[in-house]
């Protein structure tokens, strides 16, 4: 009997379609799966039952002859970003702890018209701020990956770490993310998945709980670029109740893939051969250049030299617009109400917002209210977004002499959990390479390179031109098959 | 610049979160962390550019001026919009007394 859990999208799609299997198999498989592993607290709420009528559903249309649809019978993990109609809907925040939304997301909406059914609600770092999945109200996600001869618990990398958690254990065979500074990226390096997060406004951001709206991207995770194409296609299209949602086609990304890479320029910034990265990183990077080199693209150094500004710049930006968007959490309309005996309503809003948000999520608010204030507000906002402009025109420079950009995903492979809580600061670190390609808003992914000497994969990035998906995945693809990344961790849940 | 307690104190009553003083003892070393970390960027000439707010040139699309341009934002969610309140009474949302 297959193992359907070993079977990610393209094949559980194509499976169901010609009558292999039927969609409610893979959906109890998938089932079971996620019920058995409990330990990588990967999932805040399970929602088998979704799973099963999505896939019935699709398996009574093949019975009849009908279309299934891009993500047929394909079940997946929903991070819990996501509003998901009468499904508890939390931000891992104790605010919004119980909050059953009344209405469905775009992007969710539209992987369910495609087919796809929902194993769950995955967890992530409080309101997407963090980079470990440390900082959820409902506990620390845990990887599935260990290092050699240990059994320290490692991150799952964040915000998206249940999402990551999730697809590198095969209890989900591709997972939603968002991606604000490489909240989708990131997972995907440190757990041996791919994830792309497309040009800003490709993916509809009505109804993902806003973080920093101008940086927010939804996208897809899962273990190959080929299921990364098609469940994209799935998620992406111009949504008027997004005005900030792209107004352009969807590509046949899926149809259209080709590692062959004949007459591409691949651009490689020596800003980001940067002090403090694993020199397992560096090399390979250098396996990642040989492996475009082999697949017919030009390799030509090229220079972003704002990178250093960009994770600043991001630290400023970012919880500004945290801060705005956060005031919605007022105990009064929906989510956790704290009022205390005898209080009036300026000591509800205070109460309730101490006891609901976390401390990352707090430090995050006090810092954006702070650079927002009357005073500072030019030294520091109106800075960050010039130094945002420079960030950006350093991209379209590079564009003058190259198609795409390879560069790491991370400084670093992943880390165990509680050894960067000290300082703040280190944890913001782990952006650094995944920051800029989020302010200058462009697609960008990660894909499985290989392991370093501890056991623990690492991801390679690639970065492209505003609406070239296609590139981006194209280059992904042909790193994917040279790199050949067949690790998967050994099942110790 | 660098921020003392009474500064993170008035921020926080700002932000509208209750915080004692042992947790604004916490967190004004670790604002200032921040702080002195993102004070680099005063060093980079920006005199060439303007501040940066929307990344993707692509016009902001706007709705229809009429009422009901989508069911789902358009209005007439009464009750799914008091659904989630805390303390919804008479079709409205409940908050403590602001007016003696």
């Amino acid at each position: 009997m297959t193992d359907f859990t070993q079977l990610g999208v393209k094949d559980i799609r194509d499976g169901v379609a010609s009558g292999d299997f039927t969609a409610r198999e893979v959906a109890e498989s998938f089932n079971a799966a996620v019920d058995a592993a409990s330990a990588l607290n990967a999932f805040i709420v399970a929602t088998p039952d979704h799973a099963l009528a999505a896939a019935e559903a699709v398996d009574a249309k093949r019975a009849k002859g009908e279309e299934l649809g891009a993500m047929g019978g394909v079940p997946i993990g929903m991070k819990d970003l996501f509003a998901t109609h009468g499904v508890q809907t939390t931000a891992a925040s104790h605010i919004l702890e119980g909050f059953s939304p009344q209405y469905e997301s775009t992007v969710s909406q539209k992987l369910w018209d495609a087919g796809a059914g929902m194993l769950g609600k995955l967890n992530l770092d409080q309101f997407a701020m963090g980079s470990s999945n440390e900082t959820s109200y409902f506990g620390n996600v845990v990887s599935p990956w260990q290092k050699a001869g240990s059994n320290a618990a490692m991150s799952p990398g964040g915000s998206s770490g249940g999402s990551s958690s999730a697809v590198a254990a095969r209890i989900a065979p591709a997972a939603t993310g968002t991606d604000t500074g490489g909240s989708i990226r990131q997972p995907a390096a440190f757990t041996g998945i791919c994830g792309i997060k497309p040009t800003y406004g490709r993916c509809s951001r009505w109804g993902v709980v806003a973080f920093a709206s101008s940086l927010d991207q939804p996208g897809p995770m899962a273990r190959s670029v080929e299921d990364c194409a098609i469940m994209l296609g799935a998620m992406a299209g111009h949504d008027p109740k997004d005005a900030t949602s792209l107004n352009r086609d969807v590509p046949d990304w899926e149809g259209a893939l080709s590692a062959d890479l004949k007459g591409k320029r691949i651009g490689i910034p020596k800003e980001y051969r940067m002090d403090g990265t694993d020199s397992a990183i560096l090399d390979s990077w250098e396996q990642g250049k040989a492996m475009l080199k082999d697949a017919g693209a030009e390799i030509v150094d090229v220079s972003l030299p704002h990178t250093k500004y960009a994770l600043p710049a991001y630290y400023i930006i970012a919880p500004a617009e945290a801060s705005s968007n956060l005031a919605r959490y007022d105990g009064v309309r929906y989510g956790l109400c704290d009022l205390p005996e005898g209080a009036g309503l300026q000591d509800m809003y205070a109460a309730t917002r101490a006891e609901g948000f976390g401390d990352e999520v707090k430090r995050r608010i006090l810092i954006g209210t702070y650079v927002l204030s009357a005073g500072f507000y030019d030294a520091y906002y109106t800075q960050a977004q010039k130094v945002r402009a420079l960030v950006a025109r350093d991209f379209d420079r590079a564009w003058e002499d190259c198609d795409l950009i390879l560069a790491p995903t991370t400084p670093t492979a992943s880390f165990p959990l509680g050894s960067l809580n000290d300082d703040p600061l280190t944890m913001y670190l782990n952006d650094v390479f995944a920051v800029p390609a989020s302010l200058a808003g462009l697609p960008a992914m990660s894909v499985p390179a290989g392991l370093n000497p501890d056991g623990l994969p690492l991801g390679l990035q690639l970065v492209g031109k505003a609406f070239d998906e296609q590139g981006v995945l194209d280059a992904g693809l042909a790193i994917q098959q040279r790199a050949g990344f067949e690790a998967a961790p050994e099942k110790w849940w | 610049m660098s921020v003392n307690k009474e500064t993170v104190a008035k921020i926080s009553k700002l932000a509208r979160i209750n915080m004692d003083d042992a947790a604004l003892e916490r967190m004004v070393p670790e604002l200032n962390n921040i702080l002195d970390w993102v004070e680099q960027l005063g060093e980079v000439d920006v005199s060439e550019v303007e501040p940066m707010a929307a990344v993707i040139a692509d016009k902001l699309t706007l709705r229809e001026d009429v009422i009901d341009a989508d069911p789902m934002t358009g209005g007439g969610k009464r009750d799914d919009v008091l659904a989630n309140a805390p303390a919804a009474e008479h079709g409205f949302f409940g908050v403590p007394k602001v007016i003696e």
